[in-house]
């Protein structure tokens, strides 16, 4: 750097005029940039075009594990193998098996559960009033596990006492009341037990037999994946959108009558919720109670009832849980009507 | 002899070689599977595009994964992965999802491996990131321009006034200048570590930044003293000084440029333009700083010129990597240099402080020295109150 060359007062009038350029710059800058610098309310319309109203977010036809399971304990009831005793008593003997098993609870993701013969929610156990019933339990699982029956019966057969893995145990008891019980584990912590699947519809048909009708069989459940103590999917009989991406088939005018539970952990209701029809309620599957004829209704953890519905029009009829979220997150189905 | 030499190497290899075969093949004596799967899914990026979202990811856990679920705001959603839902280790796909956004709503994105893991990204506030047009890369190039180059050039026209100064005084400007970078050097070291962070783990973000920090240093003193034992010459030219300086901050800029980038980006464009004002202001500073060391010699204006370019342009840069390309670990490690190259910047002009006043006698930390450095250090905290939120 030569000492002879001096910041000529010229040069300071370039440096000056640089400078008032960049304040007008900085001052133009917002007017000539094309980016937003305020949020606004989308009105792109690229958001019309895309057919988001069509409940198409989560189609997959496919037919997974999955969806099979929870085909399967849509239609499927286990009447046990059934004796008659000297006295005149039917005896139904059911054998039930506390597996460790993945599910797959939505396309492709697996869970490791806990299950009553291998799915989620367990099978659905059916007999009639007045029977004799005896549960053959075996506890192959990992940890020590029971069976919970709702109804009534003798404290000793309640389901409050571990069987340990290997261990097997025999639950008799006479089946009273007629009605729609669940039953469930009730080994402590009970969250995690239940949470891991171990649950199912347990139906007390009354002894002067209801009218003949298209049976369904119905549990709302929910998976938390990340054991945050909040559910990620939300399904009934175990697989999210199960009924969605394959309508349940039903005959125009034909009577339904559904078997609905809800053993959701984590949330302390779930709701059904038809729509362009309405139906009729039975809380716990009593004809005595007082009914409900609406199009939504909720049930507490644990509750349970019938609905009895029949499709006047054909066409495509949705069935969700009202509640948004659970719907989106799984809990959302069809009935096709021929 | 050389045989036995060779035997001495060899020997504790291949014991080494036998112990790592035999914890391989018999384990560490511990369980030998891992409670849960171990999946790491990353998500680099995310695109907010006029149909829904696009997310760049990465598997950087030890096993392949496979994405099998994906939800945005809790509702399941339909969405597509390029080239394919299952990653290898390392691989690397890009997530499409159609989806109404709202502009200017947060959006919380689940991907949910097979396995159940969660991996979750959020858009924070929901606006089209910019495309890659030759209309955003000039925009995004003047705003770059804006905060590097303008207020340092603006910073350097206070030259003139400085010129006046005795040599107390100049000095007392010099130690305001280690202020100044000082400020410079933690912002840009805690700035580092804040985007290292977000890296994929397996990078090790925050190493990166202090690997990257200490070598540049280091790398800096030795190529100086490699220089001066060369040229046989005593301490440093001050436009030489001038130079380090302007690249050092000039990498600080780059970081700066980064943000702004990557505001615009990630949709906070609401904070963009005061952003631009703040960073003007703050920036100002930097160029009494790279002008403090030349107040003994007589520059040209070319000189001036390239440092406010050497110092300025990298905010251009980085405001174009920003918004176009971002990657937290290339973020880090440029970062990393950048507090590096400023804590060298430090270290020369405090051994010059040192080195005038001994030389004249004086104590270094004079009262006026003091004040110096306590004023650089307020100026930027006071002037950043604009750029931290």
């Amino acid at each position: 750097m030569s000492e002879e060359k001096k910041v000529s007062r010229r040069d300071i009038l370039k440096m000056g005029t640089a400078g008032a350029f960049g304040i007008a710059g900085s001052y133009y800058l917002n007017k000539m940039t094309q980016i937003p610098t305020v949020a606004q309310a989308s009105n792109d319309s690229s958001h019309k075009k895309g057919n988001h109203s069509n409940h198409a977010n989560m189609s997959d036809k496919t037919i997974t594990t999955g969806y099979k399971m929870a085909e399967r304990l849509l239609t499927e009831f286990d009447y046990g193998k059934v004796t008659k005793l000297p006295n005149g008593q039917t005896l139904r003997e059911y054998e039930v098996v506390a597996i460790d098993k993945e599910i797959e609870i939505a396309k492709g993701i697996k869970f490791p559960g806990w299950t009553y013969n291998g799915t989620i929610p367990g099978p659905t156990f059916r007999c009639t009033e007045g029977d004799l019933l005896r549960f053959n339990f075996i506890n192959e699982g990992s940890h020590p596990h029971s069976i919970h029956f709702h109804g009534i019966h003798p404290p000793e057969m309640d389901g409050l006492t571990s069987i340990y893995p290997g261990q097997r145990f025999t639950y008799e008891f006479e089946a009273k009341p007629y009605g729609l019980q669940i039953y469930h584990c009730h080994v402590l912590p009970l969250a995690r037990h239940i949470h891991k699947g171990l649950y199912g519809n347990f139906i007390i048909d009354p002894k002067k037999p209801r009218e003949p009708a298209l049976e369904l069989n119905m549990v709302m459940n929910g998976y938390d994946l990340d054991l945050d103590g909040e559910n990620e999917f939300y399904t009934v009989n175990g697989y999210a959108f199960a009924f969605m991406n394959h309508p349940i088939k039903i005959k125009k005018d034909q009577l339904v009558r559904i078997y609905l539970s809800n053993l959701t952990e984590f949330d302390l209701l779930n709701s059904f919720h038809l729509h362009a029809n309405y139906f009729t309620y039975y809380p716990t599957g009593r004809n005595d109670n007082p009914s409900q004829f609406t199009d939504t209704i909720m049930q507490c953890q644990g509750e349970r009832g019938i609905i009895e519905v029949r499709f006047p029009y054909k066409g495509i009829y949705m069935f969700h849980a009202h509640v948004s979220e659970f719907a989106e997150l799984g809990w959302m189905g069809f009935f096709e009507v021929e | 002899m050389k045989g036995k030499w060779l035997i001495t190497v060899l020997i504790p290899l291949v014991l080494l070689i036998g112990v790592l075969g035999w914890v391989l093949k018999n384990g560490a004596g511990v369980e030998k599977d891992p409670a849960a799967p171990i999946e790491v899914l990353n998500i680099e990026r995310i695109k907010v595009t006029k149909i829904g979202f696009e997310l760049f990811v990465s598997n950087t856990g030890p096993k392949p994964l496979t994405i099998s679920q994906v939800m945005v705001n809790d509702s399941v959603w339909n969405f597509n992965v390029a080239p394919q839902a299952k990653l290898e280790r390392f691989d690397e796909g890009k997530v499409t999802i159609s989806y109404p956004w709202v502009e200017g709503d947060p959006h919380t994105i689940k991907l949910i491996t097979e396995n159940g893991i969660i991996t979750e990204g959020e858009v924070a506030a929901a606006t089209l990131t910019p495309e890659t047009t030759w209309s955003n890369f000039l925009n995004y190039g003047l705003i770059g321009f804006y905060v590097g180059i303008v207020p340092i050039t603006l910073g350097l026209l206070w030259y003139p006034f400085m010129k006046r100064f005795s040599r107390k005084s100049i000095n007392g400007i010099l130690a305001l200048t280690v202020g100044l970078l000082l400020f410079l050097f933690v912002g840009t070291l805690a700035d580092g570590f804040e985007i290292g962070a977000e890296a994929p783990s397996v990078f090790q973000g925050n190493m990166v930044v202090i690997i990257a920090a200490s070598l540049t240093f280091l790398l800096l003193i030795g190529f100086d003293q490699y220089q001066q034992r060369k040229q046989e010459k005593k301490g440093y030219s001050p436009f030489g000084l001038a130079l380090l300086m302007a690249t050092g901050i000039g990498l600080h800029n780059f970081g700066e440029g980064l943000a702004i980038g990557s505001s615009f980006a990630l949709g906070e464009a609401a904070l963009g333009t005061f952003l631009i004002i703040g960073f003007t202001l703050h920036n100002i500073t930097e160029g009494i700083g790279i002008a403090a060391p030349l107040l003994k010699t007589t520059p040209r204006f070319r000189d001036f010129l390239l440092l406010g370019v050497i110092a300025g342009a990298p905010a251009i840069v980085g405001t174009w990597v920003g918004g176009f390309i971002f990657s937290p670990i290339w973020g880090a490690l440029f970062l990393g240099i950048g507090a590096g190259a400023i804590l060298q910047v430090i270290y020369v002009i405090t051994k010059m402080l040192i080195e005038d006043h001994r030389k004249h006698n004086e104590e270094s930390v004079s009262w006026l020295n003091l004040s110096g450095f306590a004023i650089g250090l307020l100026i930027m905290y006071f002037t950043a109150f604009f750029v931290k939120f």
